[in-house]
């Protein structure tokens, strides 16, 4: 008698407790809903505007793509702090082969397509040798990437000599910088690439409908998430994160697969480095103060992953890119000092990693009452 | 006999960093004409100072089972700091002396707080310390930028130059010895300048804080946390206390490279520490300590820091560019880790 | 009820799981209290309990009859008990007389000013109590991660006796040893006892429950299940409360 009127209580309190923890679990999401409702007013149109928009994608692209490289590398259990000098590599190098061939008055398409491929060739050993002396001989991550932190650093710096790389074809910068869609509103329309010899006037009216690099981004983070969601390799890459004796002793291959992890994250952030060429049209080396790796870490934890492996999700990911491209962008627009930017990041971050410290314990806390 | 070479191979194993800087050394000696002077080992010294000072905090905060990459920026932010504070002083009427000391002891004081938050965060809010020091990297960044809006702190006394850059004792010919004071020079005459005033200051430092982890309780209880957190807190150690101050600890050595920067470059500047993030962290590891905790001496720290220091002095004075210096030090940090791992497998299975 | 001390009605749970569930014990001085139990029937939370590493839900503690606030290892080893855990929670990367004295260091003054480690009397007092305790470990100055699985035992009871116990707990102290080593902790615990230390042991051995112990809890699922002495009952009776046969509390 007692225990059937008691269910409908325990129930509903049931019920609250998922609810609590669903809103927890997509803070960031939340947040980001709510940074976005604050900047639309307190920036106005000027943040919330389709053009703003549109930009704050663009100008993400890279910082996506570094931080789902970082993923696969931080759900499998360790890190990688090269990527942002990697990135710096293989812009230089991409940009480098450009230049030259491009001096030498080579065919355009050919002089793109051999920088592109050379930069993300030059993508590859950083991450195979990180990943080598992790599976193999047991180099902690953080020292094996932080070493090559410094080594492919100090080569960018020698193919660039310390200075960025320019003088390239100007249809590299035409392609990175495309939309969808260029729209003279009731003239012509074009796609992809925008024309040349419009008016100054013309250009000003233009309409532009989805940056190129942000289709080139999403259809990027989708063959990454099918791959860490619906395949064998994204299973393993969670058991070997989640427990890597489990996993060895259920028969994964744990030393090819972290291999493979790790040129996969170094590879991804040569596209992000070729990326960068396409975007500023010029080969740049990553400065000390840029980070990427670091913010890279910290989209991800916001995105809700452990730092001790075995848990994370791509999307999760791109919500704690945006949060961080969002406050930065709304912030500056808004007319916030860049200083106060840097700490608004660090505030976040310790928020975003208390909440999950502490969320545990107000759910065990309500249960035990 | 097999025990002893297996003991020799070991003897030489443990010792590799000792081995390798007498290699570097030496090496440096033979291919560029003017290191192995008075000169040059005392540049060694000069320009090491904010690798010598980052890494001794860092090791604390290693020895524990963490990892602060705070270190760099709190550097920056204390050079500001302590710039800023004399700069005001002396504007009010402080005599450059006074400004100077005062200016120096509260930018030590203040250089505490970064560790202070970040102690706390690790060990009450259970952020991991990567997080919470790379938080921190955002806050002391924003904060020292706020604090000279973009422009490096200017018209400090002409006395910070005069430490930054002096000697303890000057010897010139005819002249006798000096204490402190350039004697004048006249054409042509030499000045032998003995023991640079900073790396006096950062050895003073040093040697205490190497007191503190090989002689004291607080030592002792450092080491214990990072070999085995459970015994130590089952032993009646207050852990989060502890880790707290050893946070400190490694924000008041970034704050003290920051205010020998400031000495040193008569300058604050948000990001001097920027690049230093690799050479501190990789001189602890250098020196044989563990990601994983309860490894690390001062002593090790300090050969895993010159290693590097010479490095680049070696390179510098070679007239190679310092680029090569990142790829060295990130080779050398790895191939450190390897042997600690590699070599003592391969002694036992003989 | 001349418990020298004494758990009465504690409870904790992880999440939504009830690891121990308004549990009383005590154990008088001189007395071995043997707690069994299959495993994760929460014996090790109960005594961790004891020893201040978990803070209970709900309970109380009383140390000779008064009522006493156990939320920190410090506060039981301030009363006198010491635990010797199932992971002996020793740190590896320190030496033997380290380990014996973690967290209570002597010191010295040096110049009587600085206050320094006292390395030459803790080697000396620790060579002492292992003597004592008729224990061999060749070097006291290597590191634990050096030692045997019985050595580490044997540090770590000497480290609990060295600090004049008045309540020894030992999780599984045989678990990890050698038929030699096992007898060996036995006579330990019963050359305690005569030290009038009260016992706290756990253990899944019957023999070795039986041989030393005067009085025997059993726990199932976090409850108490029995708690009966060792001459009213048999090994039978005690596996049939452990697997949950019947259910009695004398
Ligand atoms: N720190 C903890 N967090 C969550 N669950 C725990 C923790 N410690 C123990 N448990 C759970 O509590 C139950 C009792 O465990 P334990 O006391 O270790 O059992 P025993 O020592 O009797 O084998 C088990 O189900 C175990 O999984
Ligand atoms: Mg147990």
């Amino acid at each position: 008698m007692s225990k059937s009127k008691q269910e409908p209580v325990v129930l509903s309190e049931y019920e609250a407790r998922k609810t609590a923890v669903v809103l927890a679990r997509n803070w960031a999401a939340l947040f980001l809903l709510f940074l976005i409702v604050v900047f639309s007013f307190s920036g106005g149109a000027g943040f919330f505007s389709a053009t703003n928009l549109q930009n704050v994608l663009h100008l993400s692209t890279t910082f996506l793509i570094l931080a789902a490289a970082q993923t696969f590398v931080i759900i499998s259990g360790g890190i990688d702090l090269s990527i942002g000098f990697v990135m710096g590599l293989s812009s230089v190098s991409a940009a480098k082969i450009m230049q030259i061939l491009h001096a030498g008055d080579n065919p355009v398409g050919m002089t793109i397509l051999i920088g592109m491929f050379v930069g993300l060739v030059v993508a590859v050993p950083p991450g195979l040798v990180s990943g080598i002396l992790i599976a193999k001989y047991k180099v902690p991550p953080f020292i094996a990437t932080l070493g090559m932190w410094g080594i492919t650093n100090g080569i960018t710096l020698h193919i660039c000599e310390g200075f960025p790389v320019g003088f390239l074809p100007q249809l590299v910068t035409k392609i990175g910088n495309g939309f969808l869609f260029f729209i003279l509103p009731g003239k012509e329309s074009w796609m992809l690439i925008r024309p040349d010899g419009l008016s100054g006037e013309e250009i000003r009216s233009l309409t532009r409908i989805i940056p190129s690099s942000t289709i080139f981004v999403v259809v990027l983070l989708l063959i990454l998430w099918h791959i860490l969601h619906n395949t064998k390799f994204g299973q393993h890459n969670y058991a070997i994160g989640g427990n890597e004796d489990a996993a060895l002793r259920s028969g994964i291959h744990v030393r090819r697969h972290l291999i493979i992890v790790y040129t996969l994250s170094s590879f991804l952030a040569g596209i992000a480095g070729v990326f960068n060429v396409f975007q500023t049209g010029i080969g740049n080396f990553t400065p000390f103060t840029a980070m990427y790796e670091l913010y890279a870490v910290a989209a991800v934890v916001i995105g809700g992953a452990s730092l001790s492996g075995g848990s994370g999700r791509i999307f999760g990911s791109v919500i704690g890119v945006m949060l961080i491209a969002t406050l930065e962008n709304g912030l500056s627009i808004s007319g916030v000092a860049p200083f106060y930017r840097f700490i608004a990041v660090g505030l976040i971050l310790i928020l975003a990693v208390t909440i999950d410290q502490l969320f545990p314990k107000l759910i065990s806390r309500r249960a035990a009452a | 006999m097999k025990n002893r070479k297996k003991s020799l191979a070991e003897f030489f194993a443990d010792r590799w960093a000792l081995f390798f800087l007498v290699a570097e050394i030496v090496f440096f000696a033979i291919v560029s004409r003017g290191f192995l002077t008075p000169r040059g080992i005392q540049i060694i010294f000069f320009f090491g100072t904010s690798v010598f000072l980052l890494s001794v905090g860092e090791t604390f905060v290693i020895i524990t089972g963490g990892i602060d990459l705070s270190v760099g920026f709190v550097m920056g932010f204390a050079s500001i700091v302590a710039a800023k504070l004399i700069v005001v002083f002396t504007e009010s009427g402080m005599a450059p002396a006074a400004a100077i000391l005062v200016g120096m002891v509260l930018t030590f004081i203040i250089s505490l707080l970064p560790g202070l938050i970040n102690g706390s965060l690790v060990a009450f809010l259970k952020v991991p310390p990567f997080i919470a020091t790379f938080s921190m990297i955002g806050i002391s960044h924003g904060v020292s930028e706020l604090l000279i809006e973009g422009v490096p702190a200017k018209n400090l006394p002409h006395l910070a130059n005069v430490i930054g850059n002096g000697h303890l004792f000057y010897y010139a010919r005819g002249k006798g010895m000096s204490i402190f004071s350039r004697p004048e020079l006249e054409r042509g005459e030499h000045v032998l300048e003995l023991l640079p005033n900073i790396v006096i200051i950062t050895f003073i430092l040093i040697a205490v804080f190497s007191f503190i982890l090989k002689r004291t309780r607080y030592g002792q209880h450092t080491y214990a946390i990072g070999g085995n957190v459970d015994a130590a807190l089952r032993s009646g150690i207050n852990v989060k206390r502890h880790l707290v101050t050893v946070y400190m600890v490694s924000s008041f050595f970034a704050g003290a490279a920051g205010v020998i920067y400031m000495l040193q470059y008569v300058t604050g500047k948000a990001d001097a520490g920027a690049a230093l993030l690799l050479d501190g962290i990789a001189a602890v590891v250098i020196g044989g300590a563990s990601l994983y905790g309860g490894k690390g001496t001062i002593w090790r720290t300090i050969l895993g820091a010159l290693i590097i220091a010479t490095l680049e002095t070696g390179l510098r004075i070679r007239g190679v560019p310092t680029f090569d210096k990142y790829i060295l030090v990130g080779v050398i940090l790895i191939g450190a880790v390897l042997v600690d791992q590699i070599i003592p497998e391969r002694v036992e299975e003989e | 009820m001349g418990f020298l001390l004494e758990a009465r009605n504690v409870t904790k749970t992880f999440g939504g799981l009830t690891a121990v569930d308004n549990v009383s014990i005590g154990v008088k001085s001189g007395e071995v209290l043997a707690i069994v139990g299959d495993n994760g029937a929460g014996k090790s939370t109960l005594i961790k309990m004891i020893s201040g590493v978990y803070s209970p839900d709900a309970g109380s503690f009383y140390f000779d009859d008064k009522q006493v606030k156990i939320e920190h290892p410090r506060d039981s080893l301030g009363l006198g008990i010491e635990t010797i855990y199932q992971d002996l929670a020793l740190a590896e990367n320190l030496n033997v007389y380290s380990n014996i004295f973690l967290g209570r260091e002597q010191t010295k003054r040096l110049l009587g000013l600085i206050e320094v480690l006292d390395h030459s009397y803790m080697y000396s007092e620790s060579r002492k109590i292992l003597e004592r305790l008729d224990i061999k470990i060749p070097a006291l100055k290597s590191k634990i991660s050096t030692l045997s699985g019985g050595q580490r035992q044997a540090v770590a009871i000497s480290r609990s006796i060295y600090w004049n116990a008045r309540v020894l707990i030992m999780d599984e102290p045989t678990a990890a040893l050698g038929i030699a080593e096992q007898r060996k902790v036995l006579d330990l615990v019963r050359s305690l006892k005569q030290h009038g230390i009260g016992v706290i042991i756990i253990s899944h051995q019957m023999h070795d429950v039986f041989s030393v112990a005067d009085r025997i809890v059993v726990m199932r699922r976090g409850q108490k299940v029995a708690d009966t002495k060792r001459d009213e009952t048999n090994t039978d009776e005690i596996v049939k409360y452990i697997v949950g046969a019947e259910t009695v509390v004398t």
